[in-house]
């Protein structure tokens, strides 16, 4: 096994994701296809925050996916073709969105909070289904296109150039992932692990636990609602299969396969499911089959996911 | 207006009976074991579809008698092979693993036996109108509801008056103490999984014959059953029979004056509930 340290393992990553536009066409891969990986992979990490670090079970993170992505698609379509305001309204839209549910859910836990999560997020998926004239139905939001970015003295065409599209996406990945990190790190982020550790001593400390549990839900939210209106500026495309509830179960698995406990295992686990996704699909049509199960065997037989395999082995 | 009101609350009813029932076993599973079978849905499903096989064999009333408890069969099977592994564990496995499962037959369902919807074939007598005037009232409906009630009568007094439903009842409160007494858990948690599958493929066969025959046919009733859990409150099986058939009316007087709204209400509801009453109408306090 080869040896690591944290901060040279941290620099790997980083230097991986900032080259992949070159080396991914060389291993039969496209940029796009490393586009999509990031920001699915920013929404699971969004979503390990509330997980794997302050232990609650969302299994409805789809809606704030979701509610990105239809923010920023009607943001262009309707309102006023700029990305940069398609995302920020993207991101506004989901986050007030779990700002207001939260704290009606903050105060159950386990398994009803996940049941709660999952209805709420139904929600928003009929909404989308249902209100046919302005998000399109079932058909979903189509004829509209991301614009290239006008930063005044020059302009990045990220519509027609996919790298400078993944470029876009990778700085986003790094400010959120950046934010993450600096929060985790922060005393409100070793609270959140001290909740998750042990509910009942961290309120016998005095912390607001329902409280810390809303804001790192806000947060989650509000990274998986901009991972969310990323998708949608990369498809050109919205419909409500991106808020159902299956798609939050995609998010949980992610985190799950890459590695719970781990900062980067969202990432190798959206890497590792996206592949097998696309190669499943493209092979059989079956798929959906092969996909349920691939999830009963990783929480049989994986449920530590990657990562954890690895830290284990390293550890003993 | 008044013809209207009443159908749609009669509607709503048997809806909302629906939805209990599939609530019902989901809540029997959940309390006693701890997981959410999101696969519940795939089990009606499953229980339609054993039903539509087995009619040309059995007949409507062999199929309506055998389709729930083949299905049950195959919920123990699964629950054996599968979920058992999974108990005690982080809630978080389990609901991932039936999250595969629901995958799994759903597209299972659909290479067997196609994506098209199937028909299904009711007795004559049953599909005909009570009456003109109450146009609506066919036998079936009513059959359904008959049979609705009596089942859910019969599991309450299974729950109430047998030594499995007192089992069942004092493994909800504290299964480590029922395990210390002598009580097989793993063998109480078997049954007790396949009597919540038996209600879902009950629930499946009787709805097909209303809703047709297709893959899918349980995606429509899963997520009111949850929040007819969530409303009646957790841990308490009168509150989720009560939360079904409230969201079930609930929708259907909707329908009358705001139809694109009859699914919202739902969602309303179970908003106002938990925000008034975190622990559900009929739960106890403290438990979650």
């Amino acid at each position: 096994m080869l040896k690591l340290d944290k901060r040279s393992a941290d620099a790997l990553v980083w230097l991986a994701l900032l080259t992949a536009p070159y080396w991914l066409p060389l291993i039969g891969g496209y940029t796009e296809l490393g586009s999509r990986i990031l920001i699915l992979a920013l929404a699971a990490t969004a979503l390990n925050f509330l997980l794997g670090f302050t232990g609650v079970l969302s299994f409805g993170h789809a809606a704030y996916f979701g509610l990105g992505a239809y923010g920023a698609a009607m943001t262009i379509k309707y309102l006023y073709p700029s990305t940069p305001l398609a995302i920020l309204v993207g991101v506004v839209t989901g986050t007030v969105a779990a700002a207001v549910i939260g704290p009606m859910i903050a105060r159950l836990r386990g398994v009803y909070f996940a049941m709660c999560t999952i209805a709420f997020g139904q929600v928003f998926y009929f909404i989308a289904f249902q209100w046919n004239t302005v998000t399109g139905g079932d058909d979903g939001l189509t004829a509209w296109h991301r614009m290239p970015i006008d930063l005044g003295f020059t302009s990045i065409d990220i519509l027609n150039d996919n790298k400078a599209f993944y470029y876009l996406v990778f700085t986003m990945f790094a400010v959120a992932a950046g934010v993450m990190a600096w929060l985790l790190r922060s005393p409100f982020g070793r609270t959140l692990l001290a909740i998750r550790e042990n509910e009942r001593r961290a309120r016998f400390l005095g912390i607001p636990v329902d409280r810390h549990i809303w804001m790192s839900w806000v947060i989650s939210c509000c990274f998986a609602s901009l991972a969310g209106s990323l998708y949608a500026l990369l498809n050109d495309f919205v419909d409500p299969r991106a808020l159902r509830w299956d798609q939050s179960g995609t998010f949980v698995i992610m985190t799950v396969l890459g590695g719970m406990r781990s900062f980067w295992g969202p990432l190798i686990g959206a890497a590792i499911f996206i592949e097998l996704q696309d190669f499943l699909s493209s092979h059989t049509e079956n798929w959906e089959s092969f996909i349920g199960l691939f999830f009963v065997l990783v929480v049989l037989f994986f449920p530590r996911g990657v990562l954890g395999l690895i830290k284990r082995k390293s550890t003993s | 207006m008044t013809q209207l009101l009443i159908f749609n609350m009669v509607n709503g009813l048997i809806i909302g009976a629906f939805y209990a029932m599939m609530a019902l076993g989901l809540s029997l599973i959940l309390n006693l074991s701890g997981v959410i079978n999101f696969a519940h849905g795939g089990f009606l499903a499953i229980g339609g579809y054993i039903a539509y096989t087995l009619i040309p064999f059995l007949g409507f009333w062999g199929a309506l008698v055998a389709a729930p408890i083949l299905t049950a069969f195959i919920g123990i099977l699964i629950e054996r092979v599968l979920i058992r592994r999974l108990y005690g564990r982080d809630p978080l496995y389990s609901l991932l693993l039936t999250f595969g499962l629901a995958f799994m037959i759903e597209d299972g369902t659909r290479f067997i036996w196609g994506a098209q919807s199937l028909p299904y074939q009711i007795p004559d007598w049953l599909a005909a109108p009570l009456s003109n005037e109450l146009f609506f009232l066919t036998g079936y409906r009513v059959f359904m509801m008959v049979l609705v009630t009596a089942v859910v009568l019969a599991l309450f007094l299974i729950l109430g008056r047998t030594r499995l439903g007192l089992r069942i009842r004092a493994g909800t409160l504290d299964l480590e103490t029922v395990s210390v007494l002598g009580v097989n858990v793993r063998v109480l948690r078997n049954l007790n999984f396949g009597l919540g599958i038996y209600l879902a493929g009950l629930a499946g066969v009787l709805a097909v014959g209303m809703l047709g025959l297709q893959p899918n046919i349980g995606d429509s009733l899963i997520m009111p059953s949850f929040i007819s859990i969530i409303v009646g409150g957790l841990g308490s099986l009168p509150g989720t029979l009560l939360g079904g058939l409230l969201i079930g009316v609930a929708s259907g007087v909707t329908t009358v004056f705001f139809p694109s709204a009859s699914e919202a209400v739902i969602y309303v509801i179970m908003a106002v509930v938990l925000i008034v009453r975190p622990r559900g109408l009929l739960g106890e306090e403290g438990r979650f």
